[in-house]
């Protein structure tokens, strides 16, 4: 299985446009690193020195986003840039909150539009609440965490905090997105237009998923990347 | 319709005891392992919903020492199954008594039947609301939970156990898929089991 997995991630001479092809999921993550497209035949190196973008954080968020279960190696850890990480999900957390969420509320209310007033408001209501624990979530993570990994880097000691007590803990809003999802799926009247209704259903497992490995790249890079810096 | 044979999930890491355990049942019939899970992943949370078992089989040495005694009630949050513990160490008899039914690796296969027989005829008795549905009581804690009353205000309501109504809980989420407060609300409103006016808006 190790094998496998070593034998299938990226490489840095891969060409951009194969890596997309391999998973096209990545169009997002291209675009939070500051890539845009119309990269030609750019393979992954050129392009990260054309950018400035360090190769070994870019390589690994890009096999920790694709493979589930790809543990990075101590070796690519090492090398991996905690400014670079901490500006994706920085990116990240901004592509959620400006586009993802804004487009599924617009979604969302274009659903309810044929519900009545009252299963309009609850629908709108628990959304608003999602949003705002979402908010809560990434504002702890802006303020506190982020310019603690900045700081780091540039050498300023920083008592009384540590990577440590970033005791992750995303689960709320993923049982809330769950319900949404349930509720969107199972329990909304059958007045609702099924093809709207679909499409906020899409919307959904992919919201739920990127945030899966948004978690995921926080748990198995930032927190190993800070930890090391820690130590040294 | 009633399947033949009874369908059996192993939730059990050792390979060699999992295909083991499924060569002695399937020698006898009456039941069937028709799935086998080494961990408790997202991915295996999924499919223990789905499969419809009659009976799961757990080793307990999934869990860790401080989750072990609630083995029981982290299943049925995913399946209504008699749940049997496989004894591959030493454990502690308090632990045991959550399950529906427990089978060593040193017993015959026939008593092993016997067992898993005996552990489904118990949950059935046990379980007084296996429907998909809400049953009467199910949606009465809902729309207190929804109301937003505590566990131990909804026992005293009722005059029951918080255990109670923490199993009710379970199975309430169990069978709508809707785990926070704020959703169950929802689902109180959207199915007019409390009207607007009883909650803040």
């Amino acid at each position: 299985m190790t094998n496998e997995i070593h034998r299938m991630v990226f490489s840095e001479s891969m060409k951009l446009a194969d890596l997309i092809d391999v998973n096209f999921k990545l169009l997002n993550v291209l675009s939070r690193l500051g890539i845009s497209l119309g990269f030609g035949e750019n393979t992954i190196r050129e392009m990260c020195d054309r950018q400035g973008i360090d190769l070994n954080s870019f390589l690994l968020i890009c096999n920790v986003y694709t493979y589930d279960g790809y543990v990075p190696s101590a070796d690519l850890l090492a090398a991996a840039d905690a400014g670079t990480i901490v500006d994706y999900l920085h990116n990240s957390h901004a592509f959620y909150l400006d586009r993802e969420l804004a487009a599924l509320e617009s979604n969302l209310s274009l659903m309810v539009e044929p519900c009545d007033e009252l299963q309009k408001k609850i629908v709108g209501k628990f959304f608003a609440s999602y949003k705002a624990q979402v908010k809560r979530h990434f504002n702890y993570e802006e303020s506190v965490v982020f310019p603690y990994v900045r700081a780091l880097k540039t050498g300023e000691c920083q008592e009384g905090y540590s990577i440590e007590q970033f005791e992750e803990n995303h689960s709320n809003i993923d049982e809330t997105l769950n319900d949404l999802k349930n509720i969107v799926m199972k329990y909304l009247p059958d007045t609702c237009d099924t093809v709207v209704r679909n499409e906020v259903l899409y919307r959904i497992y992919r919201l739920e998923e990127d945030l899966l490995k948004h978690t995921i790249i926080e748990d198995t890079v930032l927190i190993p990347v800070v930890n090391r810096m820690e130590t040294l | 319709m009633k399947s033949a044979y009874k369908k059996v999930l192993l939730i059990i890491p050792s390979k060699v005891l999992a295909r083991g355990v499924e060569a002695v049942l399937a020698e006898l019939g009456e039941f069937r392992v028709e799935g086998i899970l080494s961990d408790l992943s997202h991915a295996s949370e999924v499919r223990l919903r789905n499969m419809d078992a009659d009976v799961i089989i757990v080793d307990p040495v999934v869990f860790d020492y401080v989750s072990r005694m609630n083995v029981r009630a982290r299943l049925s949050e995913y399946s209504s199954a008699a749940v049997v513990a496989l004894l591959t160490m030493a454990m502690d008899g308090e632990q045991l008594k959550q399950y529906d039914g427990t089978i060593g690796m040193y017993d015959e296969p026939v008593s092993m039947v016997r067992k898993l027989r005996e552990s489904i005829s118990s949950r059935e008795e046990a379980a007084d609301s296996e429907g998909p549905d809400l049953s009467q009581r199910e949606k009465e804690i809902l729309v207190c939970v929804a109301k937003g009353m505590l566990n131990k205000e909804i026992a005293d309501f009722y005059n029951i156990s918080i255990h109670t109504v923490i199993t009710h809980r379970k199975n309430i989420t169990r069978k709508t898929g809707i785990k926070t407060v704020a959703g169950l609300t929802v689902y109180a409103l959207l199915n007019n089991l409390i009207d607007s006016g009883s909650i803040e808006l």
